[in-house]
This record gives structure tokens, sequence and C-alpha cells, in this order.
């Protein structure tokens, strides 16, 4: 959605190649960009102003490098603020020595504080600790059935007590902590409108006579413009020590984290990143200022590659690479974990400057499926060795994945093509191989994925000119010769 | 409804947002057209979370409107009949079929507040008189079966539901079918909430669709997205890719008690066509109101 703010930066910001020092004038429509890229990303306006003076008092009176391009320049001051903004990171939670340290979430509905109260609670049992949940939610119809469910699936117990009021709950639930000899007590407030007059006071009141060590705001990263409001009252009414950040697993551009810390000043501490219990991380501020500027998260990237990839599979694969025996059957293996990383076209989005390499109409799911069905077709020898497809075995797969015999050549032609080119790649970082595979593809290097597409469409209205069928024909028969060379060998 | 009782409501739940948005404005008024006053706009507007390019719009469709001297009167009013004719849309009836029941299905992201806008729905339903059935097609998140059955008792709907962990599609299948022998008017099929970017559950909302067409043929009659208000730009994200999976027809647009705008629905409505059905403006059963552009902007700006 946004690499058009380094395109922006680019028009706004070249101009002044040559002169020697930023100045206002010369910032003002780059920095007009900044702006805009910080509202889409739902940065509030009076801290995307704010923000925006500084990264100008930071830049005013810099050189203008040779080295760099002026907007790179500034895109560096952009992030650079930015990190330093929403940093710096303390993931760990201060935990007394003597006596159940408790910790107390609140939030608005529908925040995710429940699972997030979950995640929380898994965390800390894996660190070794011993929580404890309190089902302080008696609002919402059944909120404790929810904790109590949470718990089970994590094997934390859970306090309810549904005849009390939540101050009560509260209280009797850290008594029950001491008593069983929990060193955490983890309190579920009900989900409440920063308005609400009534349940802040109530708050206030589980604050006054528990005195939680540390109380954690969730917020929901899918917030706009209003994120200023709830959290500046949450942190008024109970001056809060963190702040977690759900839903960061979906593609909101997250400008609330920078919206929360620049009106609470406390440190965002986790970040919620899936569905499951054990979907909480640690705040990454670099991470999460590229997303802001839409810019893409390579580390998040990296760590979602090696999520997917079993360290031992890679290193077999790469190992095979090397060797120049990686098979088909391998390169099914890696196309199935690309795909449980989740969709491609989000996963570029993810690389910097790699979204506009697909357009809108791209499909590059349907093309992998297709890629996937013609192997599916291939039996276990002629994934290994995929010379030994003939004419009629070409047919045979054709027909059972549902394409065309050339479609079929295609894959196998892109296959040997990549096959030289994995031995040299196989020392590569992942990322870099993946960088260098799609820049192949793009300088049509790898004859693969692109035209495969183009002649399905083709099948559909226009036909085949006279003279592409001349030239298919006759790399078909280079290609038979080439086989036949090498069956004879 | 009564009318009065509407707009009291509908103001007292945008108190803080009008303080706001009218705080804005009302410097506005009775000044010349510059620079400053454009760009005063643009605030307003971009902390209603009407995003970017609608704010873009409306400013520029000002400006024009100023050059070409088409502005007679008020600027504020000026500005709200903009809007107005940027919400403007068919009407926020349900879909209603001839061979009852009407199959409605509801989804959105997680903690939007589906499960509640669906009890603040079967309670408005009930009132008309209709018998409502609920399917409780929230089997993955835990105790979602349960909140929704007690909202069920509460409304004193009928409820289908199945153990935790099933499959969504066939309890919206069952609920169908119930919905048909037990002679009820309306059956709301809840769906977990998910993140509209998480392909393998969208395909399954996709499947849930499908299944409830199979269960009673042209349904579901209404799609209706749940869209938290306090959400920025990323509903219209929301709004694309579940009309593209699902073909929303409209959208409850929840949590507008607070402090935020629900600007995004601007955007949604001139992209996408997708109408605003219904507001919901607190926790209670029947904090759920008709969605009218009129009294919405208006009330945007009733403390002017």
């Amino acid at each position: 959605m946004f690499e058009s703010l380094t395109q922006g930066l680019t028009s706004a910001f070249d101009r002044i190649r040559g002169t020697t020092k930023f100045t206002e004038q010369n910032m003002r429509d780059g920095l007009k960009e900044v702006r805009r890229a910080l509202l889409s990303a739902d940065v509030n306006l009076e801290v995307a102003d704010r923000f925006i003076k500084r990264v100008e008092e930071s830049a005013l009176g810099r050189d203008v490098l040779k080295s760099l391009r002026p907007s790179e320049q500034i895109v560096q001051v952009v992030y650079e603020e930015l990190v330093g903004l929403m940093g710096p990171v303390q993931p760990a939670i201060p935990l007394r020595r003597s006596g159940p340290t408790v910790l107390m979430m609140c939030g608005l509905q529908g925040s995710g504080k429940t699972t997030t109260c979950g995640k929380l609670a898994k965390l800390l049992l894996s660190q070794g600790q011993h929580p404890l949940l309190v089902a302080a939610d008696l609002q919402r119809p059944a909120a404790i059935e929810q904790l109590k469910t949470v718990g089970a699936q994590v094997g934390v117990p859970v306090y309810a007590e549904a005849n009390l009021n939540p101050v009560q709950v509260c209280a009797a639930g850290i008594k029950e902590a001491e008593k069983t000899g929990k060193n955490i007590v983890i309190l579920d407030t009900a989900g409440r409108l920063h308005v609400d007059d009534a349940l802040m006071k109530e708050l206030e009141s589980i604050d006054k006579r528990c005195n939680p060590h540390q109380c954690y705001l969730v917020a929901d990263a899918l917030t706009g413009q209003d994120a200023v409001n709830s959290a500046k009252a949450f942190n008024d009414a109970l001056s809060l020590d963190g702040v977690i950040l759900t839903k960061l697993d979906g593609d909101a551009r997250g400008g609330a984290a920078l919206s929360i810390k620049d009106v609470t000043g406390v440190p965002i501490k986790f970040v919620g990143m899936g569905e499951k219990l054990d979907a909480l991380e640690p705040f990454r501020p670099e991470g999460m200022a590229s997303r802001i500027l839409g810019m893409g998260d390579v580390l998040g990237l990296v760590h979602k590659a090696q999520q997917a990839m079993d360290e031992d599979e890679a290193r077999k694969a790469q190992e095979k690479m090397e060797k120049g025996k990686f098979d088909l059957s391998d390169f099914y293996t890696q196309l199935q974990r690309v795909k449980s990383m989740g969709s491609f076209k989000g996963m570029l989005e993810l690389m910097p400057g790699m979204s506009q390499m697909l357009g809108d109409d791209d499909d590059p799911e349907g093309e992998m499926g297709r890629i996937e069905a013609i192997i599916s077709s291939m039996t276990e020898k002629e994934r290994a060795k995929p010379e030994v497809i003939d004419h009629s075995r070409r047919r045979r797969i054709a027909k059972g994945s549902g394409t065309e015999p050339h479609e079929v050549n295609k894959l196998i032609k892109m296959f040997e093509q990549m096959r030289s080119v994995m031995q040299g790649m196989a020392k590569m970082s992942m990322m870099d191989r993946v960088k260098m595979m799609m820049g192949m593809q793009k300088t049509g290097a790898l004859q693969g994925l692109a035209p495969l597409k183009q002649k399905e469409r083709s099948k559909r209205g226009a036909n085949i000119s006279d003279d592409d069928r001349r030239k298919a024909r006759k790399a078909e028969k280079q290609r038979k010769k080439s086989n036949r060379k090498r069956h004879r060998k | 409804m009564a009318m009065g009782s509407f707009f009291k409501r509908l103001a007292q739940g945008l108190q803080k947002t009008a303080a706001s948005i009218g705080g804005g404005f009302r410097r506005l008024l009775g000044r010349r057209v510059d620079q400053d006053l454009l760009d005063e706009l643009e605030t307003t507007l971009i902390t209603a979370d009407c995003g970017l390019d609608a704010t873009d719009r409306i400013v520029a469709r000002v400006k024009d409107a100023f050059a070409q001297r088409e502005v007679t009167g008020d600027l504020l009013d000026f500005v709200k009949k903009e809007m107005r004719g940027m919400l403007e849309q068919g009407g926020t009836a349900l879909a209603s079929v001839d061979s009852p029941p009407t199959v409605i299905m509801v989804c959105g992201v997680n903690g939007s507040g589906k499960t509640t806008s669906i009890a603040k729905l079967a309670t408005f339903l009930s009132k008309q008189g209709k018998k409502v059935l609920l399917g409780a097609g929230d089997t993955f998140r835990a105790a979602a079966v349960d909140q929704l059955s007690t909202w069920a008792e509460r409304t004193g709907s009928d409820i289908v539901k199945a153990s935790p962990g099933s499959d969504p599609a066939s309890v919206a299948f069952d609920a169908c079918s119930a919905g048909k022998s037990r002679g009820a008017d309306i059956v709301i099929v809840d769906t977990a909430g998910r993140l509209h970017t998480q392909a393998p559950l969208m395909k399954e909302l996709e499947k849930i669709h499908r299944v409830i067409g199979k269960a009673i043929p042209g349904a579901p009659h209404e799609v209706l997205l749940v869209l938290d208000a306090t959400n920025g730009q990323n509903a219209i994200l929301q709004a694309k890719q579940f009309t593209k999976s699902v073909g929303c027809t409209g959208i409850i647009l929840s949590k507008l008690d607070g402090t935020a705008k629900g600007g995004a629905v601007i955007s949604i409505h001139e992209q996408l066509g997708l109408p605003v059905k219904f507001i919901g403006i607190g926790e209670k059963a029947d904090d759920l109101e008709v969605f009218d552009p009129d009294a919405f902007i208006d009330a945007l700006f009733s403390s002017m």
C-alpha cells in the first residue's frame, strides 16, 4: 500500500540533489509526504505533526550527502526518530522476590485482554514461573468461562468467584495465590470505554485495593485516531507500566503504537501475533517503524521463515543444493513451507521494494498451485530425475494435474535452470535467496511462473501467433535432441 | 421506533466525537476560505478517521465550491451536505424473503463485537415480533458459544449450537434447517472473528457462506460486517476483503459510544457502496440503532 512513501519522497527530495544542506524550504514537500505516510498508518494527527517537527529539526542543517539520495537520507532520519520514540524495549516483567507479583490487564472491549492474559500466563509458565489467572470480568456474558477455557489450554489455574464484585474477586484472587504458592497473579478485568466514568472508577478501586505491581494496557493495533484518547484516559486513571499491542498479525500499519507511546510514554512490551496462545512476542521498534512507514519488515519475515522451516530440514536442503542434488521432491517440500508461511503476496509486502513487483492481477498463489499440481502428478522417479520425462509421461502428468503438456515442460526447464543457479545460492541467507529469485524472475532469467500464466490466458481468446507456435516447436525439438544426447551418455 | 429517542441517544453516544469535530468546525464559521482554513478542515476530518483520500476530496470540493461561489450561507451546512452526499445510500432495511426464514450471516475481525451485535440484533428483531433463531457458529473462541447462549436466553431467542471445535459450516447448516423446521422468521448465524488477512480462515468463511446457500437456496440474504468504530484506515481493508470473500451487504458499526468517530465508513461507502445499517452505542441488548446518515452527521456536529 505504501511503497508510495519512498516514491513520493524520491520525487520530493531528489530535486534538491546538488544542494549542500537541508533547509526548511527544500524539505517542505518531502516532509508532507512523510506526514501522509504517518496519517495513512493511523498515527494520530497531533502526534504526527509533532513527529514531523522533530524530524525537521533533526535534519535541518545536515549536509546533503553525495553518497545517498536526499530521500534516502530523510527516510533514515525518519526511521531513526521512529525507532528512538517507540523504544527502548523492556520485554521483561519485573518480579518481586517475595510474595506474588500482581499484573493487572485493562483495555477497551474487544482489544484482546482475555486472550492476552492466556498468552502472558503461558509465557511466564515457560519461564518457570507459577502464574494464577483471576477472572475479574463479570460484565460480559461467559467471560469467566472463556478465561477458564484459556487457562485450561495453557495449564494455568484460574480463580473465579461469580458472587463477588470485581474488586473483591481481585483481592480474593491475590489471597488465593498466596495460599497456593503462586508467584504471579494476572487480573483479567472487563473491557470498558475510557469515557464510562463508573467503570473507570471501578478500575481505580481495584488499583487502590490490590496495588498491582504492573498495570498493562491491552491495545488493538487496528485502532485509528482514537488510540490517543483511550490510552491517555487509562494512563491517567491507573498510571500504566506497559502496553501490549494486539492483532499485529493483520495488515494494519499500526500507527497506534507510535500514538500510544507518544501520549503515555509507557513502553510497549509485547505484541500479539496470532490467535494461538503462544503468539506473543517482544516488541521490536525497528520492525514497527518499517511497518508504519510501509517499508516492509524484513526481520519479521526472517522470523516467520525461521518458524516455518525446520532447522534440520533446511540444512539438508542446503546440502543438497550445494551438491546439485536438489530434486523436484525437495522443491515441492520447500514450496509447502513457503505456503505455510501465509499469503505469498503478504510476504512480498513485508519485503522492502518487493511489493511493486506484483500487479493487482498477479496471482502468485494460483501459479504456485499449478506448479504444486504438476509435481504431485509425477512419480517419485520423475521427481528425482526429471530428464526421464518423455512425451507420453509429460502428457500423463499434464492430464493428472489439469495442465497442458507445455506447462509441464516449462516447469521442468525452469527447475533445471534453477538447479544450476541454486548451487551458487546455497550459501546465501534465506532473504538473499528469495530476493535473488524474485530479481531473476523479474528480469526474465527464470522463465517460470509468469509465462505459465500467459499461456493459459492465450487459450481463452486470442490465438497463439504462428510465430510463437513455430518457436515453441523449435524449442521442443531442441529439448528432445538434448534429451537424447543425455540418454546416450 | 421514535425518531426523537434515536436522535437523542445517537447524540449522546457521539457527544465526545462532536466535541472534537464540532469544536474544529465552530472555528471555521464566518471566515474566508484560505489555506489555513482548509488545513483546519483537513485536520478535523482526519481526526474523525475519515482517511486522507476522502478528506482530500472533501477539502478540494470545498475549495472548488468557494471558487465557483456555490457556497451560500454557512460553510458548515455546506460541508454537512457534501458529507451526506458521500453517505447517500439505499436504505437500511434488512432483506426479507417471501418464504422465511431470512438468513443473516454476521462476520468481522476479532473483537469487533460480533456476538454482542447479534444479541442486539436479535433483541431489535424480536421487538418487531419476529421469531429469531441464533446459530452459534463461533466454535473457535473459548466460551463464545456460552456467550451467545446467555444472550439467547436473555433475548428469548432460539439457539442452535454444537460442541466447541466443531465445523462452523455444519452449525450454520443445522441452524438454517432448524430455522426452517421450527418456523423461525429470521436465522442469524454467528461466525468466529478472523483477521481478513488470514487466507485459510477467509476460505472457511466462504465455505460457511456456501453451505448456508445449500441449506436454503438464495441464503444468506444479508451478510453483515461488524466494524469497530475505533478502527482506523484498516477498516477499509477489512471491508474490501470480507466483501470479496462473502459479499457483504451492510455494516454494523459498533462501539460508537466512545470517543471514536468511525469516519472510515465514509470511504468504505464510497469505494464499495457498502451501507451502514446499524450502529452499536452501548453494552446493553437494546443499544442498537438503525443507521441514519442525516442523524449521524447532524450528531457529529451537534455541539455547534
